[in-house]
Order: structure tokens, then C-alpha cells, then sequence
């Protein structure tokens, strides 16, 4: 772990906060403390909201849990609603259910990641690849891009939509839609909602191979930037499928350590709780996950992404597959640690999605009219799913009359908290310590931070702007000597 | 052939029987008039005052006045809409009426009553009252937290039921649904998911357990058309049928 977490002296420092972060899901800001030589002593990335759904929903009915839960987020509601659902199954005995509510889950599932990849790389972090650190605030947005790069903004908003519209035909709802039930879903798909989705998905495929090749043109414009920004080492957590392949609806626990050694493989994940425990930090709002065996400090892990294309064995998809093989040559046999490469195999995830959208559309299950399984009831029921942003937890408990006890969600973007930090740090040490913190140069914190997707609230993403303000400190008395405010629209004005 | 008696409802001329009401008479005229406490298998009620009507210059509840020749009735204008705004969103912000993850989202009257009189927004401060969910009795549950005291529920189980199982509480600001047993507990009552009273709620008070959502969207009773097209819940989770229990 870094040094960087918490200052020795922290009172005469330069305070400087990066508040809020922008192109990112969700309000966090990022706060630097800084001597008078510029050197960072201090880097931490806060969560600034409180949401409260783990103590809300207590009382509730669990069968209105999937429906309720998903409104954490805007971007990928779909996630929660799935996890809640698969918990759900438990909690009703529906421990196996009918091939056709499970495809229409995986459908939803794979139309929301889809559009979720798309919204981060094209919407929100485009701009970092597209334009140079010092490019003005106000063009280096999705704006910019659509004036620079019509033609990858046009891809970027068609294919938010394409996954969009297949979220609606199987929830109903482009945004929290309902599509689950207990044990199952409440639609199969009709033929021309099929043949409706099948009309454009060849376009998406061709596009997200393309989108690639974009990638992969970057990475060897700089391959010194991309493999060592903001890269850290640390070990990875994601479900896989039983026999190793990528799998974003189900399967067991795997994690890998940095070296790519096996922490554990196949794990159940009802049993989640035995090897993931959460710590707290004071200046957080977010809790800090950790692998139970190796402890706090060196058991903090990734997921999302770079995590489930490092712990996989292959993808099932061919393009996707002859992409990930592509992408993994690059560690030469090690584990890619680039966090910078969270961007790429995300777009790896983004083409598989297309590929497995296709699959489930041609599978005439998804016709099928058996929507629903049930079982004995029980008290307690878990639900795990890999969310755009990683690996998802929900966990909850009833009482005898079906109202919920208690519960515990562990979101993706929590997951990777410490993976976050860690990140900042690198950033910090290596690019802006012992330099003079100019707007560029902070931007580079976001560019780090952005690379996760992290979702901070879980709720819609704040696209916006980042003002900044930089008090100079006197280093005896601790009284603010200097005040720089940078607005909104990019200009530095003294505010003293 | 004698005239038949009518009287003139926004315009249009409305026959009527001797003993129907307003409202009576304008449903079968095929003229919808908002409503909330009102089911036509049920003595009326008068309580929600959604129904209001303006007759000959003053505003009364169409579902408790008589009709009577020579009435002239105003119901579709926009003085009585704001009103019917208003009281909608009293309701709204009195209770918990969270529509989002409410499963009778789609399919609730309350809710197709709002949209039909335009309300957009609850307008007024949310009272966020604490009510409990009572999910005592294995096959139905109560969430307080939607109860608009229609009290059809009690009228329900009191005259059809012939069980009791409902009655209100308190008065005025603080009148509440409760269940008639020493614990308030519907368990503890012979109350079944069959009784007439399981099937009249207009909101999302009375729930059949364990199913939510059941319904896609797009499917659900007012996703396509109106309330006014549509007509109430009850009548249509009964395929129209019932008599009316005086």
C-alpha cells in the first residue's frame, strides 16, 4: 500500500480538492495535501454521499427488493436488479430456474452491459484518448468529441441505444424496467422484438471490433503511458464460469494474486462472506473490501473489467476470445496490471456482449413459456452478478412473514476503493509531486480515477464540470496566505 | 313515448333513473367522472371528493347527489381539475406512495387518477409518515404506508365478507386503517386472500404475497390507455361483473 494515505503532519499543508470529479457516475472528489516544495504528502479519493438502501429497504417485502434496489443507479440498474433477483431465487428455493427466464436475464444482463461500456468509453472517457491532458475543459467533454470525432461519437450514442432497447424488450423499461420475478422472469421474448434486435446487431459487432482497433492504435501511439499510468499490482476478484470461461450472469468466485497464482477458484459464492470482509475508513463514506486471508492491508484486490479478462480462461465468443488473446500477449504469460487497460478490456467485454446478445436472440428458448421455478422458502438468500463495474454482491435476510431483516451490498465500485486510492497515489508520486498543480496536471488524477468506471453513488453520472480551489497555507502559523479558485468554464482566478 | 328525465353533463344530456346519482348515471352514460372512494358495488361513500362536480353553481360529490331533472353539470373544466389536483396530491404526500418500486405501479388507480387530472408533481411537503407493513396473514399483505381511507376495505369485508376485518381509527389528521383484533395484526384475523375485501383496494394497500410484478410493462392495466378508457381496478380485476352491496 501506498504511504500516501494519511500525512505524518498534516497541518501545514496545502489543501487541494478536486471536487467533484467530473466524467465519472456518481459524487466523489479527490484531496491532495501539499508542502510548500509541491511535494504530495497526502492522497485520498473520497465518496461524498451517503445512500442509505441497506437500511431502508429493511421492512420491506423481499419480492419488491429487485424493483426497489436498482434505483441506486441510473446507468446500470440492471445489475442490482439481477444480483436482488438472484437472491431472491434463494430466498424462494428457485435454486435452478427454467432455460428461458435465465436467457431473458442474460439478454437484459448483456443489452445493459453493453450500453454501460459504451456510456463510459464513448460519453465519459473518450475525450481522455482523443484529447491531450492540457486540452481546454470546456471542449474536452463528450462535446469536443462530437465536434472532433463525429463518426465515434455517432457509434458511442447508437450503441448506448442498441443496448438500451434491448433492456427494454426484456424489462420494459429502457431504466428500471421489471423484469424479474421471484424464480424467474415475468416475458419471454415475441419473434418481433427478436427480429427487431437482430435488425442492427451486426452493425454494433462490426462497431465494437472497430472500437478495438481504435484501442489498440492508442496503446501504440504511447505504449509507455498505457502501461505504466496509474498501474498498480494487486490481485483480482471476478465470478467465472466452471470451466474458466468469462461469464457476467453467473458462476463461482475466483481470485488471482498479482503473480496470477490462485487465491481461490470455484468458490461458492453463498459462502462469499467466509473470504470477503469490509473495513472502514473515517474519511470515507465507502467502505474498503479485502480478500479475509490476506488481511486489510494486502488483501485489497480489483474487479471489473481488467479483473474478469485477467481471471478468465478464455471468452466463448470468437471475436472477443481472439481479442482477449491478443490483449493477455501483452503481459508476456503475467497478468496486465495497466490500469489504463481497464479501457481495453472493456471494449473486449463490449464486442462479447454484442457476440452474446446474437447467441441468446438465435436460441429459441428465448420463445420458451416456462418463465418461472419455485421451491421451499428460506430465510436467507445471496445473489452475486459481474456488474459493468465488477463483481456485485447482494445479500439479504427475511423474516418469517417475507419482510427484509437485514442486507448487505457490496457494489463493484467498492470493490475497487483501496485499487482506487492506490491508483491516485501512483499518479500523484510519479506526475505531480515536486510540481507546480496546474490544471493539467490534476486532470490526471480524474484520468486515473475514470479508468475503474467507478459508479460513486450507483446513481447518474455527473457530467460536468470541475472547479477547483488551491488555499496556500503558511507553513508556521497554518493561516491561509493564498487562494486560487479555476471556474467552471477553466479560468484561474486569486480569490484572496 | 314520454321524454325520458336527463339532466346536462358538461353539455351533453344524461338520462337517469329515479335514485341514481350523478355518478351513476353519467357511468352509464359512458361518462367518466374521477373517483377514488367510489365503487359502483358499494353504498356511497362521498369521502375522497375527487368526484366533485359543479351543479347549478355549486360544487357537491357527484357519487352521494341524487340526480334530478333540470340539473346542470360541469365536471371537465379546469376549475374542477385543480381542485381534483389538489386533493390527489394531498393524498400523494399524506401517505408513502413511492410508485417507483411499488409493483402496483401500472395497474394502480391512484396513480390513473393523477395522471388523468393532470397532477405532475406532489406540489406539497411529503408528511413521510412511519407505518409499518403488515405481513402477518400468509397470503395477503397491508402496506399502510398507500392507504388513501377509501374504506372500501371496510365496507368490503363488513357487508360483503361479513367479517369486520377493517375499520378506521382516530379523526381527522389522524384517522388510520387498522385491524379489528386486539394485536391489529391481519393474521390473527380469518381474513382470506378470496374475500371481497383482498380485491377492492384502489392502491397498493392490499397485496397478494409473494408475486409482485407479475405483469410486464406494457401490459398492465392503464400502460395503454386511460382510466377513463380503462375503468377502475376492481371492475376490472372482476371482468366487470359484481352487484351492489348496500
Amino acid at each position: 500500500m501506498s504511504t500516501l494515505e494519511t500525512a505524518a503532519q498534516p497541518e501545514y499543508l496545502c489543501r487541494i480538492a478536486i471536487d467533484p470529479l467530473s466524467r465519472v457516475e456518481g459524487h466523489g472528489k479527490v484531496t491532495l495535501l501539499v508542502d510548500k516544495d509541491h511535494h504530495i504528502r497526502q492522497a485520498r479519493l473520497h465518496i461524498v454521499e451517503f445512500r442509505g438502501f441497506e437500511k431502508f429497504i429493511q421492512g420491506r417485502p423481499y419480492w419488491e427488493v429487485p424493483v426497489l434496489v436498482q434505483r441506486l443507479c441510473g446507468i446500470c440498474p440492471v445489475s442490482h436488479h439481477l444480483a436482488a433477483a438472484k437472491a431472491v431465487d434463494q430466498l424462494v428455493g428457485a435454486r435452478d430456474i427454467p432455460p428461458t427466464a435465465e436467457k431473458m436475464r442474460r439478454l437484459m444482463h448483456y443489452g445493459q452491459t453493453l450500453q454501460s461500456h459504451a456510456v463510459h468509453f464513448f460519453h465519459l472517457a473518450s475525450p481522455d484518448f482523443l484529447f491531450d491532458f492540457d486540452d481546454p475543459t470546456a471542449h474536452r467533454n463528450i462535446g469536443g468529441v462530437m465536434a472532433d470525432f463525429p463518426d465515434i461519437a455517432r457509434q458511442g450514442v447508437r450503441l448506448r441505444k442498441y443496448g438500451q432497447e434491448v433492456i427494454r424488450m426484456t424489462a420494459g423499461k429502457r431504466i428500471h424496467g421489471t423484469g424479474t420475478v421471484p424464480g424467474g422472469v415475468n416475458k419471454a421474448l415475441t419473434l418481433q422484438e427478436r427480429n427487431y434486435l437482430l435488425t442492427d446487431l451486426d452493425l454494433m459487432i462490426q462497431w465494437g471490433c472497430n472500437i478495438l482497433k481504435l484501442m489498440k492504435k492508442a496503446y501504440e501511439a504511447n505504449p509507455g503511458y498505457f502501461t505504466y499510468f496509474a498501474t498498480i499490482r494487486s490481485s483480482y476478484l471476478s465470478l467465472a464460469r466452471a470451466d474458466g470461461a468469462l461469464d457476467l450472469y453467473h458462476g463461482g468466485l475466483r481470485a488471482r494474486n498479482e503473480q496470477g497464482g490462485i487465491i481461490f477458484d470455484h468458490l461458492d459464492y453463498q459462502r462469499y462472506y467466509q473470504v470477503i470482509h469490509e473495513q472502514v475508513k473515517p474519511w470515507s463514506y465507502m467502505k474498503f473490501p479485502f480478500i479475509n486471508s490476506l488481511g486489510p492491508d494486502k488483501g485489497w484486490y480489483r474487479v471489473g473489467p481488467l479483473a474478469r479478462i485477467n481471471n478468465c480462461d478464455f471468452i466463448a465468443t470468437p471475436l472477443a476470445e481472439e481479442e482477449r488473446r491478443e490483449f493477455m500477449a501483452l503481459g508476456g504469460g503475467e497478468l496486465i496490471h495497466a490500469t489504463l487497460a481497464y479501457h481495453w478490456a472493456r471494449m473486449i467485454e463490449l464486442l462479447h456482449s454484442a457476440e452474446a446478445i446474437k447467441e441468446l436472440l438465435l436460441d429459441p428458448d428465448i420463445f420458451g413459456d416456462e418463465l418461472m421455478a419455485c421451491g421451499e422458502m428460506v430465510r436467507e438468500g445471496i445473489g452475486v452478478i459481474e456488474a459493468p463495474r465488477g463483481t456485485l454482491f447482494h445479500h439479504y435476510r427475511i423474516n418469517e412473514d417475507g419482510l427484509i431483516e437485514k442486507a448487505n451490498l457490496i457494489v463493484s465500485t467498492t470493490n475497487n476503493n483501496q485499487a482506487m486510492n492506490e491508483s491516485i497515489r501512483q499518479v500523484a508520486e510519479r506526475y505531480l509531486s515536486g510540481k507546480e498543480l496546474i490544471e493539467p496536471l490534476l486532470n490526471q488524477i480524474e484520468v486515473a480515477v475514470r479508468a475503474y468506471d467507478p459508479c460513486l453513488s450507483c446513481a447518474t453520472h455527473a457530467l460536468g464540470q470541475m472547479p477547483l480551489y488551491v488555499e496556500l497555507a503558511d507553513e508556521e502559523s497554518g493561516a491561509i496566505v493564498g487562494c486560487l479558485v479555476r471556474d467552471a468554464d477553466g479560468t484561474v482566478r486569486d480569490h484572496l | 313515448m314520454s321524454e325520458e328525465q336527463h339532466f346536462i353533463l358538461d353539455g351533453r344530456r344524461i338520462p337517469f333513473e329515479d335514485g341514481q346519482t350523478i355518478m351513476e348515471a353519467a357511468r352509464a352514460a359512458g361518462v367518466y367522472i374521477p373517483h377514488l372512494c367510489f365503487n359502483p358495488e358499494f353504498a356511497p361513500h362521498g369521502s375522497c371528493r375527487v368526484c366533485l362536480v359543479k351543479v347549478n353553481g355549486r360544487v357537491q360529490a357527484s357519487c352521494t347527489l341524487p340526480a334530478a331533472a333540470g340539473q346542470t353539470v360541469l365536471s371537465d373544466i379546469e376549475e374542477l381539475r385543480e381542485i381534483r389536483r389538489g386533493i390527489l396530491q394531498m393524498l400523494f404526500v399524506e401517505g408513502n406512495h413511492v410508485c417507483p418500486a411499488c409493483e402496483k405501479s401500472g395497474a394502480c388507480q391512484l396513480q390513473a387518477v393523477a395522471y388523468y387530472v393532470g397532477m405532475l408533481a406532489p406540489h406539497y411537503t411529503h408528511f413521510y409518515p412511519r407505518r409499518p407493513v403488515d405481513a402477518s396473514h400468509p397470503d395477503v399483505l397491508i402496506d399502510f404506508n398507500r392507504c388513501i381511507l377509501c374504506e372500501l376495505c371496510v365496507r368490503a369485508s363488513r357487508d360483503v365478507d361479513g367479517k369486520n376485518v377493517f375499520a378506521v381509527q382516530g379523526r381527522g389528521i389522524s384517522a388510520h386503517l387498522v385491524i379489528n383484533t386486539p394485536a391489529g395484526k391481519l393474521g390473527a384475523t380469518d381474513f382470506s386472500v378470496e374475500d371481497k375485501a383482498a380485491q377492492v383496494c384502489p392502491t397498493g394497500a392490499i397485496l397478494i404475497k409473494h408475486q409482485g410484478y407479475g405483469i410486464p410493462i406494457g401490459q398492465r392495466l392503464y400502460d395503454r390507455k386511460p382510466i377513463n378508457v380503462v375503468g377502475d381496478v376492481a371492475q376490472a380485476s372482476e371482468s366487470q361483473g359484481g352487484r351492489r352491496h348496500d
